[in-house]
């Protein structure tokens, strides 16, 4: 038993996140917004430099292996700077799943691409209502009916859906993908679409834990700088309780994430509970930090012109990706109604519980 | 991260859950707070631990414990909790005290005390809080005068929990007369029977009384029972408040077993329960299975040479919140059945519900108001101003 993250994992998410504290500050968030640009190109060049893309990708076909424990500070850094390319979504989710299929003849090409940073791919899951980076994917990958497509985005007639978050770029699909675009993915394709699911989940918790933690610390900062009544707002008890009541959400989140990452196994009920419990406590903390981050801010809280509202909307636009509030709830209740509970079980999986003969008795 | 248990932690685990069955109280122990035979027989369980070298894993073999790390602790106290083993009469002792002799006292000291407190044989009380001094600790005014090789305390100390009972108390004294504040304070340890002494129950919110008041009249203890150095009280009770909030004091166990009963209660009453109920139900297993993960981290940390800081303040307060949270789900369950006391013909095993929920109500006072932990967590953690 050991909670830590190795050196190597802490010093290759120190990597990202210096990386994002030269290239993704505010600034730089407002500099795009003001280019209009679908991204800002001399950063992803950079981030596609740190050969990121084949993360979780195996080895053989291409990748660097890792698991997502590996990744998953990583993501914890996207959300942080509010990173607006999909670093996450590309690497940590539709590239493993397109791995999973690339023994079909079509499929493989695309990977490569990929791998190579050449191009993203983006997912159309069933458990999304629309497609993320559409217009700037090089190919498509659409999940429906059990059967997996891959399409070049024009094909399916992309239609913008603008969110709140000035970085978000989401798309409906105006035409079905055509019935030969199916990869002859096998019996594989249902669990590696699960696996999916899992990890954008996961991921997802991921970056609410980091743009949670972004959120109070730009109200402290603001709070210690900002003077009334002769002295900085932050000094007052009223406030130091909001940001402390904040922290302590971070920190009952944080570790669900990370144990999240270390036992990530589709096929596992107390695994799958795992993650939802992590993307509700993420969400969680990250409204109320966000929130909170708007209320010490004060009236400069609610202007444009401060950057909290670019966490608050994307913690909001994360909150409901990869499955919302009701959805993850009914799969931990899935694990607590059906299966034994107990401080024993922390660590199980639901082989190691069958095994005790308790299932449902719902009493250690 | 390696986040299963090896074969030896597999194998500890099991040698836990065989004592554990073969030797906890098949009937539940009278509570401790409400009469001296309930006090007694805690007692009693704390020598059966320290027989089978159970009472705190933690500790140095030359102290009767087997010197094993925070994971196996935690293995430890998850077997103590399933198997509903008594509440922890000498957890002052045990928990806090323990560990502040260990870093603080000297040889001798740790040798005329620890022993003793494991076996049960001494059962501790916490002196610390005076009337005018609770949150504001630093305020306190009770004296201990040095006069030759002895000190001699005299003052007015409240809210100690279990002092109806105990042997011993461990108090915080003005050694300085001339000083203020958290300058001139000395941690010093007195028998609760010395002549001059006199420990005034007090009635607690569910009728019982768990603390009481200790008033000092001209009590002569020997300078030997003075902890760390004259004037450093204050230092020295700051690390005590660390063991308190941060891990010992409530381990994670307890809110896991609670929340397995909890879901428990709920699928009994579950065509009574609306949807809120249930969701609440659910939460609580998470909270619980949140604080668990937490500590586990930490005390992964701590086995590899870290140290606890203003995380014990985080953890105090989700801990607490968690278990109001939780009892009060229970009671939303129990609707109208709720108000029933334990002596109640109808009550049942339920009841136990509305003892949790009262006792539950401390939380966020003792051990450190959660206002003031959240003052920590703000100037010590963010870096807010004072």
């Amino acid at each position: 038993m050991d909670f830590r993250f190795t050196e190597q994992q802490e010093m290759m998410a120190e990597t990202v996140r210096a990386l994002l504290a030269d290239l993704c500050q505010p600034a730089d968030l407002r500099r795009l917004m003001r280019a209009g640009a679908p991204r800002d190109t001399a950063r992803w060049a950079a981030i596609v430099e740190m050969g990121l893309a084949g993360a979780l990708v195996p080895e053989d076909s291409g990748g660097l292996g890792l698991a997502p424990v590996d990744f998953v500070l990583i993501a914890q850094a996207c959300g942080h700077a509010a990173l607006p390319e999909p670093l996450v979504e590309n690497a940590g989710v539709a590239l493993p799943l397109l791995a999973a299929v690339a023994d079909d003849a079509r499929a493989a090409p695309v990977l490569a691409r990929a791998l190579a940073g050449e191009i993203t791919v983006a997912l159309k899951h069933p458990a999304n209502p629309f497609v993320a980076d559409a217009d700037t994917a090089g190919a498509l990958l659409v999940l429906d009916d059990d059967r997996l497509h891959l399409v070049a985005p024009e094909a399916a007639a992309p239609l913008r859906q603008q969110s709140a978050d000035p970085f978000r770029r989401l798309f409906s699909l105006g035409r079905p993908p055509a019935p030969d675009t199916a990869l002859t993915a096998g019996r594989g394709l249902r669990a590696a679409a699960d696996a999916a699911f899992e990890r954008g989940a996961l991921f997802a918790a991921a970056q609410l834990l980091g743009i949670a933690q972004r959120a109070v610390d730009l109200a402290v900062g603001y709070a210690g700088e900002r003077t009334q009544f002769g002295r900085p707002i932050g000094a007052n008890q009223a406030v130091k309780h909001l940001l402390s009541t904040a922290q302590v959400k971070i920190a009952f989140a944080r570790p669900v994430v990370h144990a999240a990452a270390a036992r990530l196994d589709p096929s596992d009920v107390v695994s799958r509970a795992r993650v939802s419990h992590a993307k509700l406590a993420a969400a969680d903390a990250a409204d109320l930090a966000c929130r909170t981050a708007v209320q010490v801010h004060g009236a400069m809280g609610y202007s444009w012109e401060v950057d909290v509202h670019f966490f608050l909307k994307r913690a909001l636009a994360l909150a409901g990706w990869w499955g919302d509030a009701h959805v993850h709830r009914a799969r931990v209740a899935e694990r607590v109604f059906g299966h034994p509970l107990g401080a024993e079980h922390t660590f199980a999986d639901a082989a190691a519980m069958a095994g005790t003969g308790a299932a449902g008795s719902g009493r250690p | 991260m390696d986040l299963t248990y090896t074969p030896q932690e597999r194998a500890f685990r099991a040698e836990v859950r065989a004592w554990m069955e073969a030797n906890v109280p098949a009937a539940p122990l009278p509570s401790f707070d409400a009469s001296r035979a309930g006090f007694e027989a805690h007692r009693a369980w704390e020598r059966t631990l320290n027989a089978g070298r159970w009472g705190m894993v933690t500790w140095p073999q030359a102290y009767g414990g087997r010197g094993l790390d925070l994971v196996r602790w935690l293995i430890f106290e998850e077997e103590y909790w399933r198997a509903g083993a008594p509440l922890r009469v000498n957890q002052n002792g045990i928990f806090l005290l323990g560990p502040t002799l260990m870093e603080f006292g000297t040889e001798a000291q740790k040798a005329r005390f620890l022993p003793a407190m494991a076996s049960g044989a001494e059962i501790w009380a916490q002196a610390w809080s005076e009337p005018q001094a609770g949150s504001d600790l630093a305020a306190v005014r009770a004296a201990a005068r040095r006069d030759g090789a002895d000190y001699v305390l005299s003052g007015h100390k409240i809210w100690s929990s279990r002092a109806v009972f105990a042997d011993w108390a461990f108090g915080l004294f003005r050694s300085d007369p001339a000083s203020e504040r958290h300058r001139g304070l000395s941690l010093i340890l007195f028998p609760l029977d010395a002549p001059g002494v006199r420990v005034q129950p007090i009635a607690q919110i569910d009728g019982e009384t768990g603390f009481a008041e200790i008033l000092l009249e001209d009590v002569r203890v020997p300078a030997f029972n003075r902890l760390g150095g004259d004037g450093e009280g204050w230092r020295i009770c700051m690390a005590t408040a660390g063991f308190e909030r941060g891990l010992m004091l409530r381990s994670p166990a307890r809110y896991q077993v609670a929340a397995a009963r909890l879901v428990a209660l709920y699928r009994a009453n579950r065509e009574t329960c609306g949807p809120e109920t249930r969701a609440a139900v659910l939460q609580a297993v998470m909270d619980a299975d949140a604080y668990a993960l937490s500590i586990y981290a930490t005390a992964s940390r701590l086995d590899a040479g870290g140290a606890i800081g203003a995380e014990a303040s985080t953890n105090k307060i989700f801990w607490s919140e968690m278990d109001i949270a939780l009892h009060r789900t229970a009671l939303s369950i129990l609707g109208a059945r709720a108000e029933l006391v334990r002596d109640a013909p109808a009550a049942g095993a339920d009841a136990g519900w509305l003892d949790g929920y009262f006792f539950s109500l401390a939380g966020p006072i003792y051990a450190g108001s959660n206002e003031i932990q959240k003052n920590i967590i703000a100037e010590r953690m963010l870096g807010l101003p004072r």
